[in-house]
């Protein structure tokens, strides 16, 4: 579906890409990570047709570059730094919405079930929306329009828990679906959310291995915690993470992709762990 | 279609939002506001004249302010864009780079005309509702002559914003534009040009390649066609092509020089990295 056949790209003196090749088949789930620096950003531009390059990146055959309107129809973008826009919200959906084709009530779906009411943003200018909102929002425009290839460069990193568990679950929908590719420099925060994981380093792909595919990403992990004593420190790590209760005992929800994620932060207080239990509560709604 | 019609909605709405069209508006709107009230539509010599007066006054201040207006607004429309890290997102939805590309531009054109364009409308209106004359053929001339200059300068706007890669440098290469082309007016440089008796030739192609040059001398043809008014050069230029061939290039030149600047804007954008 996509191939990178030997592509190179050079800034100034600074080979950034060198000779990647990958071929991306349908229903891959593709965590791309890699150190600041190593390429993945200039790979998704590359994809996106946004920078030349030597080489040849084909979406089922057609350039990126030369077919903009063609190939991008097929993706959904999601940027790590969203875009500093001074239109309304609104006027970005209609954009959006209009040149992609699609209804933007879609779009507003998807915005309000990750917990934004799009009506109070709708005249907001979107540079002025918080980073969560912005990046609720820029999931909403590329998972409420029609596309099977989904770009995401660290989608996560702002929601909130029950934001993400939405997110994961929108995600779950459409696994099969096409591709999906997300970026990110932990691996980690996105390990159980695909079946392959691309490590770049220095401008070429260091690792492409499959993963295990057993993690139901719309799944919800009960938590419940124990502890030796009362942590401010861990009381609000725990809060971030949307628990509930004081002293030593705490409960709470993980999402399934995200267990690696908590037992990571759990792992820094394993001192003051007690007990801890984690029960697998929600069924797939896939 | 839709794309390019979507892109020039984008860029008006944006203008429309924007300080700087707020203040571009205040100017051209004050200009005329200025003309009125110190009763330039008065000649001093013939008397009552009608809006004659305030049209050519108005054009000839549009001559020194309009084209580093629209050369400062535009310049920073594709570099800035670039740079603020608006083109990774915008340009990752299926929008033709030409759709793009021209569509800003012709949004861009119709924010920077339509303020100059009502302040000389509203002019003539308040006239005709006053029953003043109003010399509507030299109306209909001098909005042809905006037009032409305002498209001029906003592919020269296009041109230095796609080939500059940061904000500062587009708008560094805006102002050197305007202040060459400036001091190329028949009355400064090519003045001095003229007493320095350099060759005709080259006088004349510098003063005839000139955008502000053609626009300033087609706005006082009509009105005052003098040497002393024109300068040594415009006049043998219109000496030669006469008043109507003269008008008739300088509606279609700059037309030319904006879209073949605008063009070659085009191909840079479209040859380089977008973000």
């Amino acid at each position: 579906m996509i191939s990178f056949v030997t592509v190179s790209k050079t800034f100034k003196r600074a080979r950034v890409l060198d000779n990647v090749s990958l071929d991306l088949a349908k229903g891959d789930r593709i965590a791309l990570v890699g150190s600041n620096g190593a390429g993945k950003t200039t790979l998704i531009r590359c994809l996106l047709g946004e920078y030349t390059y030597d080489g040849k990146v084909l979406v089922d055959g057609l350039e990126p570059r030369t077919n903009r309107a063609q190939v991008l129809a097929r993706m959904g973008f999601v940027p790590q730094i969203p875009p500093p826009l001074k239109m309304p919200v609104g006027e970005l959906l209609g954009f959006a919405a209009s040149v992609c084709r699609s209804d933007p009530q879609d779009m507003v779906r998807v915005i309000e079930s990750l917990g934004l009411e799009y009506g109070r943003i709708r005249k907001l200018p979107f540079v002025k929306l918080s980073g969560g909102m912005k990046q609720k929002t820029l999931i909403g425009i590329a998972l409420g329009r029609p596309s099977d290839i989904l770009i995401m460069d660290e989608p996560a990193a702002n929601l909130d828990p029950e934001a993400r568990h939405v997110f994961f679950r929108l995600l779950a929908d459409r696994r099969d679906d096409g591709i999906m590719l997300i970026t990110s420099h932990r691996l980690d925060e996105v390990a159980s959310l695909v079946n392959r994981v691309i490590e770049m380093d220095m401008g070429k792909v260091a690792l492409d291995d499959r993963v295990a595919d057993q993690v139901d990403m719309a799944s919800r992990l009960l938590c419940r915690l124990t502890m030796n004593r009362a942590d401010a420190a861990f009381a609000r790590a725990l809060g971030e993470w949307g628990f509930s209760g004081s002293g030593v005992e705490w409960s709470g929800w993980v999402n399934g992709p995200d267990r690696l994620r908590f037992l990571g932060m759990l792992s820094r207080y394993t001192g003051l762990v007690a007990g801890l239990e984690l029960k697998e509560a929600e069924p797939c709604v896939a | 279609m839709r794309a390019f019609l979507r892109a020039a909605r984008l860029d008006i709405t944006e203008s429309l939002r924007a300080r700087w069209f707020m203040f571009y508006s205040m100017v051209f709107g004050g200009i005329v506001v200025l003309l009125f009230v110190f009763g330039l539509t008065e000649s001093r010599i013939l008397g009552f004249t009608g809006l004659s007066r305030l049209l050519v006054t108005y054009i000839q201040l549009c001559v020194a302010i309009l084209p580093i207006f629209v050369l400062i607004t535009t310049v920073r429309s594709v570099a800035g864009d670039r740079e603020a890290g608006v083109f990774e997102y915008m340009l990752s939805l299926p929008v033709g780079l030409a759709a793009w590309y021209w569509g800003k531009m012709v949004g861009r054109f119709t924010v920077v005309f339509l303020p100059v364009f009502l302040a000389m409308g509203g002019a003539a209106l308040w006239s005709e509702y006053s029953e003043i004359g109003v010399p509507w053929d030299l109306f209909m001339v001098y909005t042809a002559l905006l037009v032409s200059l305002s498209w001029s300068f906003l592919g020269f706007g296009m041109l230095i914003s796609s080939a500059a890669r940061s904000p500062d440098v587009a708008q560094t290469g805006a102002f050197l534009l305007w202040l060459v082309l400036l001091l190329f007016l028949d009355l400064i440089l090519l003045g001095i040009m003229v007493r320095e008796q350099l060759p005709l030739e080259a006088i004349v192609a510098i003063a005839l390649a000139n955008p502000l040059q053609s626009f300033r001398t087609a706005a006082i043809l009509l009105f005052d066609p003098q040497m002393v008014v024109l300068g040594p050069a415009a006049y043998v230029i219109l000496d030669e092509l006469g008043p109507r061939g003269y008008l008739a290039f300088a509606l279609a030149w700059p037309l030319v020089l904006g879209t073949g600047a605008a063009t070659w804007g085009y191909r840079l954008f479209r040859r380089g990295d977008l973000p």
